[in-house]
């Protein structure tokens, strides 16, 4: 875990070094100035400080707190300049891993864990790595440095805090252990209190509409009392740290002053001195304030390692999909062959979305697709431009198995407008660049007319400058769909297929669109997923699917004749049509 | 997020105020007993730095005198008992305040989250509309968090180093005024450089968070439409665009470090330098063997200067921590303008006193009783004590209603809509021309500006606002489903709805044949509003939801926009079984779902502009006509 983490450092990487080593210049200053102070006043209290001593001890000790601040801020720049650096690292690759991602790896991570990840989680690593590499190396060179003087400076009786450090530890030891668990489930469960606050803000009418107000209340307070509860039962544990160390600072400092006395007094200041006495007390506040503040590493170290659990656990998602070694970069036809193709999401499911399909589209023709709700259509569509893989069989475009294509420019060449689709904020030019980034005005007014966009955009105040808000807000469902097929045209694809793009445009803009696909880009593919018999009912096919399997293939009057689904959409859309008017 | 950011940066006057009063009210017991550790523990432990001393001096004189240990002994062991039992109350009083402040903190926490839900649940839906949703979820998620740091480090620590200030700064008063005035001017030297670097801090500090916002918004953005970036080759793209964002919060955040980590070590050494100073005026003092002033009296010595010098140890080092808390603070004090800002909303009003109960019919007349019968009634009161009870039959008058979200643009125009019991009523009109307005309207999201809306002859704003919603089931445009299992999410419509009469709403609705086929049936876990499930699925399981409270009225506003017009069939005969006799109100965008309906209502603008059934309105040759025969376009 810790090895993959490292790898996004990278350019910070002296930055990184750079900082223990600064660290410990600081730490070396910071310990050698209260020796020299002690010395200083060894002398004063020996009654031999002349107006000399008393410029030398200044300067030098002025000049080593002015290198000790120097070092200081050095390290607090370069420990700053590499853990920010890391986080941003570690946010690139994070992204550049989801870009990598296929839709079976999408499916896997929900978008709000991602955005969490990348956020909070990196933070908490950024903020643990900057203590590791500053305060980590800090806290027990402290230790080392305050105990060597102590010893030199206060003899023997130093030794003391030998003493302490086993009984820190393990009382450590005891804290984390015992905490650590509680926090594991605890952010667990205020990840899902958050996630109900959530549906509550967004389903706000439903809750109202059932007057469920007080139900959501109470249902609420018993999970944030839950959170509480396992919160500060993990905080009094925690709470043990501070007494802890007073304890052994208190210990030391009983232990010193009685022993230490009677040692001075008893040898007449022959085994110890009073300055020596006095410099014990002193090192012993050091070195027990970084014992503590390497516990309070200990525990940010420990709840950050969740947080980079998780960022590693999509660092090391593979692809399941990726290139094949030799690829085919030209896509010769809209040719679409389905051999024999089984299809399940998951392994573990264990029922295939679909189930043994057969199927030959020839370049050029106009498929129609239709069929109830969760029959897989849209799996389908999905394995044409290899989405996802198929379980069993294969599926074929221009002749050649999809496996075997370069992907990109298999899904160059094979333009999905998925159902569930998005905008992104930026200019309509903007989003309809992503079909094709070098595309001209010329072509982008093209392709808009084709899908019937132009009429609406030349009509608002910036035509194709308007900006687009998030999620594509600031525009109508049926004015997204027809932008979201231009985007499509623009890759001028071999292969078009619409997963219900059309829904919400009105028939005869939906009639248009179709005439104009007929019209200009005859020798493109064109598959058509709807739920109007108006949509498809000129198709060269219809696919009728059903429970993941497909029910009947034909023209509109063929499964008119024989399809019983068929008949029955067809009805429940035209039921009246033959009592007020003929058919159209 | 990014909004609620920006407003980081004022905090409202009085909030400190304020937030401290809402802890004290929180905890009244608690919380002063806590502050009164704090105070003991911070007095305790600035008091040993004299005993410390008066040893060492007693050791000293014992040197002097050649005095053997039994001689020194019982001094020594004076001064060193009272140290111990400083101490071990120091130790009692520093672990039971820093395991109440746990529970201080958490339980703080904990009635702010509750509070601010309890609030939210209260407010009308106008603030929904008005308010972005990641706005208010940050409340949550980020604004008291902010608070935990502030109650349980920040405030504490204040108060604490506060107290020490003031005590070791009257010892230091008592063994020397003069040295004590150099520690002064040390002082508001750090101080300045606090406010100054601090200051700083916390300024990228909050930059860092408006950038962390404006990352997470568009990490938000790309993951939410990652399919598209897939099916677009837009990965390099979408990545190269993310470093961009990715940079200035490296930026912003580098800095806010910075600052912060420079901090730290300034004051230490500018203490450092200080300790020399004081050590320098003190041996120069003494050199120059110059009168000493002090509340003690005392003749300076060697035996002032040490201690001296260690009290201006801690001094110096208390300030250092303090420094540590100000982006806590800062950050804290936003959060909780925030968390206040909420608080303050105005919650939905109801002054309705007709209320809904269950009724049952003796001898011709409706009498109320406790068993679920399918009769309503509204029970009216009156001022003179008695009590009327109507029957529930779904007559709902809409009489010219005007309406407007915002005063300046009117929505509703001169509206009336009259549903006699059991019909159907639809409606049918472009986006934006007030369908979903008007039964937000009916069931009091918003309230009229103008006319009347009488349900079964009783005005709507006498009725309370619970049992007028209780009295609709409204199947929403868009479908929110809640984390549970499917029966949970269908049962919602009526809590005490056992499995059976949800299965059988399942199956009236026609959802029954696809839940059976989901991994555990109706036991399935929903999350993330039911992403699991196509559209429609969800859908129908909203419909469901909506059947099994088994409503006098129905609201459907696109409750079947995604599904098949042949699952759309069964639903509809399963509402129609379901809804026999009882009003439904129909909004929809497809022509085929209002066709049956009693009545169809064409708006355009706000103004209902035909009125009739299907076959009226075809021969009517109006705009419904043109919308049927696809001449014209809905957006």
């Amino acid at each position: 875990m810790i090895k993959t983490l490292l790898k996004s450092v990278r350019e910070y990487k002296t930055d990184s070094i750079k900082t223990p080593f600064i660290v410990t210049c600081e730490v070396i200053l910071e310990c050698i100035i209260p020796f020299i102070i002690a010395k200083f006043i060894n002398k004063l209290q020996a009654g031999q400080v002349t107006t000399h001593d008393i410029f030398f001890y200044g300067i030098i000790l002025f000049v080593m707190a002015c290198m000790s601040l120097f070092f200081g801020s050095w390290a607090g720049i370069t420990c700053s300049r590499a853990s920010a650096g890391l986080a941003k690292n570690l946010r690139h690759d994070l992204f550049e891993s989801v870009q990598g991602f296929s839709f079976s790896n999408i499916d896997k991570f929900s978008a709000s864990s991602l955005v969490t990840r990348m956020t909070t989680d990196i933070t908490n690593v950024q903020m643990a790595y900057m203590m590791i590499i500053r305060v980590a190396v800090r806290a027990p060179l402290m230790v080392i440095f305050s105990f060597t003087l102590a010893y030199m400076m206060g003899g023997r009786l130093s030794l003391i805090f030998l003493f302490t450090i086993p009984f820190l530890g393990i009382g450590l030891a005891l804290v984390i252990k015992n905490a650590m668990p509680i926090f594991r489930t605890v952010f667990y469960k205020y990840d899902k209190l958050n996630a109900s606050v959530q549906e509550n803000i967004n389903g706000i009418r439903v809750v109202k509409s059932f007057v469920r107000e007080d139900y959501e209340f109470n249902k609420f307070n018993k999970a944030a009392d839950d959170v509480r509860k396992d919160f500060t039962k993990a905080e009094m544990i925690l709470a043990f740290n501070a007494p802890m160390m007073q304890f052994c600072l208190y210990l030391v400092m009983v232990f010193t002053l009685s022993f230490g006395s009677y040692l001075v007094i008893s040898s007449h200041a022959t085994i110890l001195n009073v300055g020596q006495l006095s410099s014990i007390l002193t090192y012993s506040f050091q070195i027990l304030i970084s014992l503590m503040m390497l516990s309070m590493i200990f525990v940010m170290v420990t709840m950050a390692a969740e947080s980079a659990e998780r960022i590693v656990a999509v660092l090391n998602e593979k692809s399941t999909l990726t290139n094949p070694e030799d690829p085919i970069y030209e896509v010769p036809n809209g040719d679409i062959t389905f051999n024999n193709v089984s299809f399940k999401y998951s392994t573990k499911a264990d029922r295939n979305a679909l189930e043994n399909i057969n199927l030959h589209i020839k370049s050029g023709q106009t498929i129609g697709i239709l069929g109830g709700t969760g029959s897989s259509k849209t799996s389908l569509i999905q394995l044409i431009s290899r989405l996802y893989d198929t379980t069993e069989g294969d599926v074929l475009v221009g002749g050649h198995n999809v496996k075997d294509y370069d992907l990109v420019t298999l899904r160059d060449q094979v333009a999905v407008v998925l159902q569930k689709n998005e905008l992104f904020s930026g200019t309509i030019a903007e989003n309809l660049r992503w079909g094709n980034k070098d595309a001209t005005d010329e072509e982008i007014k093209a392709a808009c007319e084709l899908a019937c966009a132009d009429e609406f955009i030349e009509l608002m105040p910036n035509k194709y400058e308007t900006h687009i808000e998030q999620g594509g807000s600031n525009v109508s469902g049926g004015q997204k769909q027809r932008l979201c097929i231009a985007r499509a045209l623009l890759k001028k694809p071999k292969v078009l297929i619409l997963d219900d793009s059309t829904s919400a445009v009105d028939t005869k803009t939906d009639a248009k669109i179709r005439d104009g696909f007929k019209k200009f880009i005859p020798e493109t593919t064109k598959i058509i997923i709807a739920q109007r018999i108006a949509s498809v009912q000129d198709a060269d096919q219809i696919i009728i699917m059903n429970k993941g399997t497909i029910a009947d293939i034909g023209t509109h009057d063929e499964l008119l004749a024989r399809n019983e689904i068929y008949q029955e959409t067809y009805y429940s859309q035209n039921k009246k049509d033959g009592d007020d008017h003929g058919n159209e | 997020m990014i909004m609620a950011m920006n407003k980081a940066h004022t905090v409202k006057k009085g909030t400190v105020g304020r937030l401290i009063k809402t802890l004290f009210t929180f905890f009244p017991v608690l919380l002063p007993f806590v502050l009164f550790l704090v105070v003991f523990n911070a007095i305790v432990q600035a008091a040993p730095a004299i005993f410390q001393q008066n040893v060492i001096a007693l050791i000293e004189k014992a040197l002097k005198g050649q005095k053997t240990w039994g001689q020194a002994a019982p001094g020594i062991w004076k001064y060193l008992t009272v140290l111990i039992v400083l101490y071990v109350l120091a130790l009692i009083a520093s672990f039971t305040y820093q395991r109440l402040m746990a529970i201080i903190t958490q339980g703080s926490l904990a009635k702010f989250r509750e509070k601010c839900f309890k609030k939210m649940e209260s407010l009308p839906i106008r603030y929904f509309d008005t308010n972005a949703h990641g706005d208010i979820m940050s409340i949550y998620t980020n604004d008291i968090d902010t608070l935990r740091q502030m109650i349980s480090q920040s405030f504490p620590q204040l108060l604490s180093t506060f107290i020490s200030l003031v005590t070791l700064f009257v010892i230091m008063l008592y063994y020397s005024i003069i040295l004590c005035a150099v520690v002064i001017l040390g002082m508001i030297l750090m101080l300045i450089v606090t406010k100054a670097l601090g200051g700083r801090s916390a300024k990228y500090f909050i930059k860092q968070q408006v950038t962390l916002g404006e990352t997470e918004g568009f990490i938000e953005e790309m993951m939410n439409g990652q399919k598209v970036v897939k099916v677009f080759n837009h990965e390099k793209q979408a990545l190269k665009d993310f470093d961009a964002v990715n940079e200035k919060l490296f930026e912003a955040s580098r800095l806010a470090n910075t600052y912060s980590n420079i901090l730290g070590p300034i004051l230490h050494n500018m203490s450092n330098i200080l300790y020399v100073l004081v050590a320098i005026a003190g041996s120069s003092l003494l050199l120059l063997d110059a009168p000493n002033i002090s509340l003690s009296g005392m003749a300076l010595s060697i035996s002032i200067v040490v201690p001296f010098l260690n009290m201006t140890k801690q001094f110096t080092g208390s300030i250092g921590q303090v420094s540590q808390q100000i982006n806590a603070v800062v950050m804290g004090l936003g959060g909780a303008s925030r968390i206040f800002d909420l608080l303050d909303q105005e919650s939905e009003e109801d002054e309705g006193y007709v209320t809904l109960v269950c009724a049952k019919e003796e001898n011709g007349e409706i009498v109320e009783t406790n068993e679920r019968t399918g009769l309503w009634a509204w029970k009216h009161p009156h001022k003179d004590g008695t009590i009327t009870l109507t029957k529930l039959t779904g007559d709902v008058v809409l009489d010219s209603v005007d309406f407007a979200y915002n005063p300046d643009k009117q929505i509703l125009h001169n509206v009336s809509v009259f549903a006699k019991p059991g019909e159907k009523v639809a409606f049918v009109g472009a986006t934006g021309a007030g369908k979903t307005t008007i039964t937000n309207l009916i069931n009091r999201f918003y309230d009229i500006a103008d006319g009347k809306i009488r349900y079964d002859g009783i005005n709507i704003n006498k009725i309370k606002k619970a049992d007028l919603r209780r009295s609709l089931g409204i199947v929403l445009q868009d479908t929110n489903l809640f984390t549970g299992t499917v029966l949970d999410n269908i049962r919602y419509g009526r809590l005490d709805a056992n499995d059976n009469e949800c299965e059988a709403a399942a199956k009236l609705v026609g959802a029954h044949d696809f839940i059976t086929r989901l991994p555990d049936g109706y036991n399935t876990m929903l999350t993330n509003n039911g992403s699991n499930l196509s559209q429609g699925q969800r859908q129908l399981i909203a419909i469901a939801r909506a059947a099994v409270a088994d409503p006098p009225v129905m609201i459907l506003d696109e409750a079947t926009s995604s599904i098949d017009t042949r699952t759309e069939a069964i639903v509809q005969r399963g509402m129609d079984a379901l809804m026999l006799g009882r009003t439904v109100f129909v909004i929809a965008h497809r022509l085929s779902t209002v066709q049956n309906s009693d009545v169809i209502m064409v708006l355009d603008h706000g103004h209902i502009i035909e009125r009739g059934n299907h076959e009226a309105l075809i021969a009517q040759k109006g705009q419904y006509y043109q919308l049927y025969t696809g001449a014209f376009e809905l957006e």
